[in-house]
C-alpha cells in the first residue's frame, strides 16, 4: 500500500500519482491521510485501484471515477462522485448536496445522510443512501437507481425520466411528474440486489417505489401548469 | 410594415399591432403554447454595421495590401494550460450539438475548420467520433445537462468550455424536440427516444463563482492541467460576469451576444433576453483591463458575425478572436435558395427558415433524418466553410492593413467611429465626425 500524506503532498501530487496508474498499474492500494476537507481528491481515476481517504473530503471527491474503489472515512462535500462512470465510491459519513450528480455508472454508497439534490440528473449510476436525502433529490434523473433507507425531502424525483427510486421512510413530497408505483416482484429483486451490493441490511419489502408518470415527456398544452 | 397596396389604398397598418404581431397572437390562440424556433434574434439591433473604420491617411501609415504581412494567428489559453490552443485565424466555430445538427454537418464543420486552421466546438450532446476525427482542434463543451460527458472525451479535447449560458437564451437551457431524438441521439444523451428533451439551465453540482473556481480546478485535475478552460456566458451583465469568470480561473472567456443562434428555444426568449454583441464587448474588455488581464485571459466574441468587417470590428474593440455559428451553417447551405420549394412546403422560404427544432431541414443540416442528411456532402460542405473562413480572414486583414496594422490584434477602438448615437454609446467609440462618446464626454 502506498500512502500519500496531504500535509506534505498537494492534491495535484495525489491526482497525478493516481492518474499515472492508468497507464501502468504498479500499486493497487492507496491511502490518503490528512485530507482536511480539501477539494477534488482522487478525481478522474481510470484504474482498478483501492483508495482509502482517511478523513473528510471537500467538493467533487471521486469526480468522474472509472473503475476505482474509493472509500471516504469521513464526510464528503458537494458533488461527491459527480459524473462517475464505473467503480464504487463509499462514504462512511454524510455527503453534501449533489452527490452522484450526472453519474453514469458504478455504485455510490452513502452510509450517513445525503444533502439536497442527491442523484441530480443521474444517468445510470446506482446510489444507496443508508440515511435520508434532502430536497429535490433525483431531479431530472435519467436512469439508474436511487435507494433511500431513511426519508426523502421535498420534491423527490421532480421532472424524472427513467430512474427507479426506492424509499423506506417518509417522502415529504413528490416533484412534478413523479408518482408512487407498484412494487412488483422484479422490483423487490432489483432492490435486493442493490442492497446486497451496497452491503446494507434492510428488508426490500419495507420500501416503496417511485418513478416517472411520463406525462411531461412531450410538450402538451394541458401540462402548462407543471412547467 | 407598409407595402405598395396599403399605400395605394390608404390603409394604415398599426406599428404596435403589425401583421407579424397579430399572426403571433393568432398562433398563440390556436395552439396554447409559446413559439419555439431556432436561429437567433431577428429584430433590428445596434450592430457592427453601425461602426466604420478610419483608414490611414496623413496621420497613419497604411500597409501594402499584397506585400506586407498582417498576422492572423492567435494563441488561446496560455494562462494556466500546458498546451494552449494556437489558431491560424481568429475565427472559431461556435458550439453546436450533434443532435441539433446532423452528423454530416458536424463533420463538415470539422473539415472546414481544420482546413482553415481553426477550432470547432461540441455542443449539448457529447463528442462524436466524426467530429473528433475531422477537427484538428476541438473544444469540448461542459454543459449543465452533461449529456454524453465522460472523462475519456474530456481528455481527448484540446480545450474545455464551461458553458454558463448562450446569447440566444441567457438563463435558459437547451431544448431538443422529440422529432430529433433518434436512436443515436437518445443513446448519447441517455434519454428515451422521441421525448421532448429539455436541458437544465443550471449546472447540477455547483452554484456561484466560488463553486465554479473549485469546479474548474476539478476539470484541470482530471486533465492534468493540459488544456485551456474557457467559460462561455450569454451577454447580459457582461462586465460582472467576466470579472467573476477571471476570478474563477478561466483561461479564455467567450461572450455570446443576443444575436447568437440556437437550435431551439422560445421566440420570446430569443428576442427579449440579453444584450447586443456590440454592447457586450466593451464591457468585457473593461473588466479584463481593470483586472490587468486583457490579452492574458483571451476574449472570444460571438453573436451575429457575418463578414470580415465584423471580425475586424470585434478585434478593434478588444476581442482576441470571434466565433461563428449561424454564418457557418449558411456557408454549408442553410437557407440556400436552391431548397426554396421545399422550404415553402414547410410554410417557410429560403432566407426565412428557422424551424430547426422540427428536424425537417431541406438542406440536411439541422436534422437527424437520414435521407435529408445525405443532401449535405461533408467534404463539399467543409470546402465551402473553409472558403468562407478564408474570406472572413482576408477581409479582416484588408481592413487592418488599411488602418496600418500588421496584426489583427493591433486594431484598436481608436480606429473606429459610430454612425448612430446608440452604437457610439454601446461600442464606446465617437460618433463619426465628432469626438463625442455618449456617456463618457461631451
Amino acid at each position: 500500500m502506498k500512502t500519500i500524506d496531504l500535509t506534505s503532498s498537494t492534491v495535484r501530487d495525489l491526482n497525478q500519482a493516481l492518474h499515472e496508474q492508468a497507464l501502468e498499474c504498479t500499486e493497487r492500494e492507496w491511502a490518503v491521510t490528512n485530507p482536511k476537507g480539501q477539494h477534488n481528491l482522487a478525481v478522474g481515476l481510470d484504474q482498478k485501484l483501492a483508495v482509502d481517504i482517511h478523513g473528510h473530503a471537500g467538493y467533487f471527491c471521486a469526480g468522474m471515477n472509472k473503475k476505482a474503489h474509493i472509500v471516504v472515512h469521513g464526510n464528503a462535500g458537494q458533488g461527491l462522485a459527480e459524473n462517475m462512470m464505473s467503480g464504487t465510491v463509499r462514504v462512511k459519513g454524510d455527503a453534501s448536496q449533489a452527490a452522484g450528480a450526472t453519474a453514469q455508472g458504478g455504485l455510490l454508497v452513502i452510509e450517513g445522510n445525503a444533502g439536497a439534490r442527491c442523484g441530480i440528473s443521474m444517468k445510470g449510476v446506482d446510489i444507496v443512501v443508508k440515511g435520508s436525502v434532502g430536497h429535490m433529490s433525483c431531479f431530472m434523473g435519467q436512469s439508474g437507481s436511487l435507494v433511500v433507507c431513511g426519508d426523502a425531502g421535498e420534491a423527490l424525483g421532480d421532472s424524472l425520466y427513467e430512474v427507479h427510486i426506492y424509499v423506506k421512510g417518509e417522502v415529504k413530497s413528490l416533484g412534478a411528474d413523479c408518482i408512487e408505483k407498484d412494487m412488483r416482484a422484479e422490483h423487490i429483486e432489483e432492490l435486493s440486489g442493490l442492497l446486497n451490493r451496497a452491503g446494507v441490511d434492510e428488508d426490500p419489502a419495507a420500501f416503496r417505489r417511485y418513478g416517472s408518470a411520463r406525462q411531461l415527456y412531450t410538450f402538451k398544452v394541458d401540462n402548462a401548469s407543471a412547467y | 410594415m407598409s407595402n405598395d397596396n396599403s399605400v395605394k389604398t390608404g390603409l394604415r397598418e398599426s406599428a404596435t399591432f403589425d401583421r407579424n404581431t397579430m399572426a403571433e397572437i393568432r398562433r398563440a390562440a390556436d395552439t396554447g403554447i409559446y413559439d419555439i424556433r431556432g436561429f437567433g434574434a431577428k429584430r433590428k439591433l445596434p450592430h457592427f454595421d453601425d461602426l466604420l473604420f478610419l483608414g490611414a491617411s496623413m496621420s497613419r501609415y497604411p500597409l501594402e495590401g499584397y506585400r506586407e504581412k498582417c498576422n492572423t494567428s492567435v494563441t488561446l489559453g496560455d494562462r494556466f494550460a500546458k498546451k494552449p490552443i494556437v489558431l491560424d485565424i481568429p475565427v472559431t466555430i461556435a458550439g453546436m450539438s450533434f443532435g441539433a445538427l446532423s452528423a454530416n454537418a458536424k463533420e463538415a464543420l470539422g473539415r472546414g475548420a481544420s482546413i482553415a486552421g481553426t477550432s470547432t466546438t461540441t455542443g449539448d450532446g457529447g463528442m462524436t467520433p466524426e467530429e473528433r476525427g475531422q477537427s484538428k482542434k476541438l473544444v469540448y463543451q461542459y454543459l449543465p445537462s452533461r449529456y454524453g460527458m465522460n472523462p475519456d472525451d474530456l481528455r481527448k479535447a484540446d480545450a474545455i468550455e464551461v458553458v454558463l449560458g448562450q446569447g440566444a437564451k441567457p438563463g435558459g437551457g437547451g431544448m431538443l424536440l422529440g422529432q430529433k431524438i433518434t436512436d443515436r441521439v437518445a443513446q448519447m444523451r441517455n434519454l428515451p427516444k422521441g421525448i421532448d428533451q429539455r436541458s437544465a439551465c443550471r449546472h447540477p453540482d455547483w452554484t456561484g463563482p466560488d463553486d465554479l473556481a473549485i469546479k474548474i480546478q476539478e476539470l484541470r485535475e482530471i486533465t492534468d492541467w493540459q488544456v485551456p478552460i474557457y467559460i462561455k456566458v450569454g451577454a447580459t451583465r457582461t462586465y460582472y460576469d467576466v470579472k467573476l469568470a477571471v476570478k474563477a480561473g478561466a483561461d479564455v472567456i467567450v461572450v455570446d451576444g443576443m444575436q447568437g443562434g440556437t437550435a431551439a428555444t422560445q421566440d420570446v426568449f430569443i428576442e427579449h433576453v440579453g444584450i447586443p454583441t456590440l454592447a457586450a464587448i466593451p464591457q468585457a474588455v473593461q473588466a479584463l483591463k481593470e483586472m490587468g488581464m486583457h490579452r492574458k485571459v483571451q476574449l472570444i466574441v460571438s453573436g451575429g458575425i457575418r463578414n470580415g468587417a465584423d471580425v475586424a470590428k470585434c478585434m478593434a474593440l478588444g476581442a482576441d478572436a470571434v466565433a461563428i455559428g449561424t454564418a457557418a451553417l449558411v456557408a454549408l447551405g442553410c437557407n440556400d435558395p436552391r431548397w426554396d420549394e421545399e422550404y415553402q412546403k414547410l410554410g417557410s422560404a429560403a432566407g426565412f427558415y428557422d424551424d430547426y427544432q422540427e428536424g425537417k431541414d431541406p438542406a440536411g443540416i439541422s436534422t437527424q433524418d437520414p435521407e435529408l442528411m445525405k443532401r449535405l456532402d461533408p467534404v463539399e460542405g467543409g470546402r465551402r466553410l473553409a472558403n468562407y473562413l478564408r474570406v472572413l480572414t482576408l477581409e479582416a486583414q484588408t481592413l487592418a492593413r488599411a488602418c496600418g496594422k500588421n496584426d489583427l490584434r493591433n486594431l484598436e477602438p481608436e480606429d473606429l467611429v459610430a454612425l448612430t448615437v446608440e452604437s457610439a454609446a454601446m461600442a464606446r467609440v465617437p460618433l463619426a465626425g465628432t469626438s463625442w462618446i455618449p456617456g463618457q464626454s461631451f
